[in-house]
């Protein structure tokens, strides 16, 4: 295992965090090292998205370090925090999108705000961006609110990786997806990260998405991190918590699709055709 | 892990330098980053720059780094030359990436589709009969709502009426009334030098409140209330269609006219004239503060006068005026508010809109109703 600071991109040591008399995190530690796909999962409520939000410099911890690119962030300057800025790319959970410009402007907004590149090169790079996720020609002119939900998690994703970051933060990137775009988005998130070799940081539910893609999962519960290891590890972990999670959970969705699959055999998801190829 | 060794253009991106092109021969020796941010005026020195006719050896091997933009930059001018292109000396991960972009290249951007200003002129027309129509029948089917509420006045919504005169009505009373004491303020100020070069300093009562109770007061009173209210009632009903709001009133079978509309045209319509009879008051009250320091009629004489002087009919005037207003405001503030679109940014077009539209409405309105009594010679 690597241990030394290079390879660690982000750190977290006794974080704690408190809404009012709410406690979220109590002393949580997490590693996140360069070049995984670390996945963070838990029951809602758990403090997974706050724990991102922590991590992207959106949300401050009540007490305990974070260290992102090996710079703490309670003695950040305007400047530093600009620059770190500028390494990640984060896809939200419904997108983020913005609905006043098109597609195409929106995943070009980084590289015209931090390059000094032409307009028309700037489209060009947009655009390709956009194929790269699998969306067809002339979506990029279409508005946000013009898209289906695969198809803006696809778009939010191509303005993620506008500026190819070294670091990519995905919240939830399949919630309210049908599982053909699901299945979509797994080997997307594995072509992106096999193309830039970025590290990979996400927040999901999903146990499919974090058996297909996922280096490592840190499991959440109890304002801490209950577990760390790959998905083979965590299903024999012993915890009540972790088993319940995984196995429950498993049982359930294994359940549910031998059902639907039954009930309707012949009937093809509808997002299909811009599916990646 | 294997990862990190064919990871190292973003480990080095410490060493950042522009990124550079050098020609010998039938070799193009690229150095320097090749990133968004160190590309410089890369793309029109490429776009100048043209190679032999057979090959074109690409020499990678002062490249510092090379991200999508600067992959694709390439790929572009690639695309561009006859030659086909041969890669030396190039670090694996870095060929991936321009053998991923040669593959996307194919594509090029689809140029937005350019309108012409007649149609441009023509959609514009089109969208504005629409949007009349679209007016008309909502102005019908609130009618039609209105109409089968006051049959069955149980079904009417006290407690959001209410609700709605105490947000609307009571709660803009200060605003209200300070706006309209400086009118008063401003009114008796500008006709004091007039009257006192006349010798007429008592007429300062008829100006101030034929002013006030006529135009003044019903005026500032709407415009106030169309930037409050009018404003709040579209984009309160904009948000709500875009999160799904009404439809989901319409599934449960509650019509939205009902919950939403009729109560705040009602509690205009019953807010706005209350508030045009306060705006009067308290305008007045400005014009006699004025009249006494700049012209010397004093509290006494001027309410004599204006007790004297002044009839019912002025004060309806104003305040039947008010009530059309209202009418304007409520509508128009829903009817925007229900032509909401899609997303964030269309509620703040719909809400600029309703704003602009209640304002123009109500001057128009208030010529006409100037015209309308003339006429009639009240």
């Amino acid at each position: 295992m690597p241990n030394n600071n290079e390879d660690i991109v982000i750190e977290m040591q006794k974080v704690c965090t408190r809404f009012g008399s709410q406690t979220v995190h109590t002393d949580l530690d997490l590693d996140v090292r360069r070049g995984e796909i670390l996945a963070i999962a838990g029951g809602s409520g758990t403090g997974k998205s706050v724990l991102l939000r922590e991590m992207i410099l959106l949300q401050r911890p009540t007490s305990g370090t974070i260290k992102l690119f090996g710079e703490d962030i309670s003695t950040l300057t305007d400047a530093q925090s600009h620059r770190l800025r500028q390494r990640w790319g984060v896809l939200f959970q419904h997108g983020g999108l913005f609905s006043s410009l098109t597609v195409r402007e929106n995943v070009g907004l980084p590289l015209r705000e931090h390059s000094a590149l032409d307009d028309s090169t700037i489209d060009g790079i947009a655009e390709w961006k956009l194929s790269l996720t699998g969306l067809p020609p002339g979506t990029g002119l279409k508005t946000p609110n013009q898209l289906s939900g695969g198809m803006l998690k696809r778009a939010a994703l191509a303005r993620a990786i506008a500026l190819d970051p070294e670091l990519l933060f995905l919240d939830e990137p399949t919630t309210g997806l049908d599982p053909t775009s699901s299945a979509g988005v797994d080997e997307l998130i594995l072509s992106t990260h096999a193309l830039y070799g970025l590290t990979i940081v996400m927040v999901t539910h999903d146990l499919d998405l974090l058996w297909a893609v996922s280096d490592r999962v840190a499991v959440l519960g109890e304002g801490r991190v209950l577990a760390v290891g790959s998905m083979d590890e965590l299903s024999h972990h012993q915890h009540p918590i972790i088993q319940s999670y995984f196995v429950d959970q498993r049982a359930i969705i294994s359940k549910s699709k031998i059902s639907k699959s039954k009930v309707r055999p012949d009937v093809p998801a509808q997002e299909d055709t811009w599916r990646a190829k | 892990m294997p990862i990190l060794a064919e990871n190292e253009p973003h480990q080095a991106r410490t060493d950042i330098s522009p990124a550079t092109l050098e020609q010998a021969g039938d070799e193009w020796a690229l150095g320097g980053s090749w990133t968004a941010r160190e590309l410089g005026d890369m793309p029109r020195r490429l776009d100048q720059l043209a190679c032999g006719s057979s090959e074109v050896v690409l020499n990678g091997e002062k490249l510092a780094a090379l991200d999508s933009a600067g992959a694709w930059l390439l790929q572009r001018w690639l695309s561009r030359q006859t030659a086909s292109p041969v890669f030396k000396n190039w670090a694996p991960h870095l060929q991936r990436l321009m053998d991923r972009v040669a593959e996307g290249a194919a594509d090029p951007p689809t140029a937005a589709p350019q309108k012409s200003f007649l149609e441009r002129v023509g959609r514009s027309a089109t969208a504005n009969v629409e949007q009349a129509f679209a007016l008309l029948s909502f102005v019908g089917e609130t009618a039609a709502a209105a109409t089968r509420q006051l049959a069955h006045p149980g079904r009417i919504r006290w407690r959001i009426l209410l609700r709605n005169i105490q947000i609307g009505g009571f709660d803009a009373l200060p605003i209200i009334g300070l706006t309209s004491f400086l009118l008063g303020v401003v009114v008796a100020y500008q006709g004091a030098d007039q009257l006192k070069n006349y010798g007429a300093n008592i007429f300062v009562v008829d100006l101030v409140g034929y002013a006030m109770l006529r135009e003044f007061a019903p005026l500032i009173s709407a415009i106030i209330i169309t930037g409050r209210s009018g404003s709040a009632y579209t984009a309160e009903i904009g948000t709500m269609v875009i999160t799904e709001e009404i439809d989901a009133l319409r599934t449960i079978d509650i019509d939205p006219i009902d919950l939403l509309v009729l109560p705040k045209i009602a509690a205009l319509v019953i807010a706005l004239p209350l508030l045009t009879v306060f705006a009067d008051i308290t305008g007045v009250i400005g014009g006699m503060v004025m009249a006494r320091s700049q012209l010397g009629v004093g509290f006494h004489e001027f309410i004599e006068r204006f007790g004297r002087e002044m009839h019912g009919a002025t004060l309806l005037v104003g305040i039947g005026k008010s009530v059309v207003f209202a009418l304007i405001i409520s509508g128009i503030g829903c009817f925007q508010g229900f032509r909401t679109k899609g997303s964030a940014d269309s509620v703040g077009r719909q809400t600029t809109m309703s704003v602009v539209q209640s304002i123009f409405l109500i001057i128009v309105a208030d010529a006409l109703f100037s015209v309308l009594f003339s006429m009639l010679d009240i």
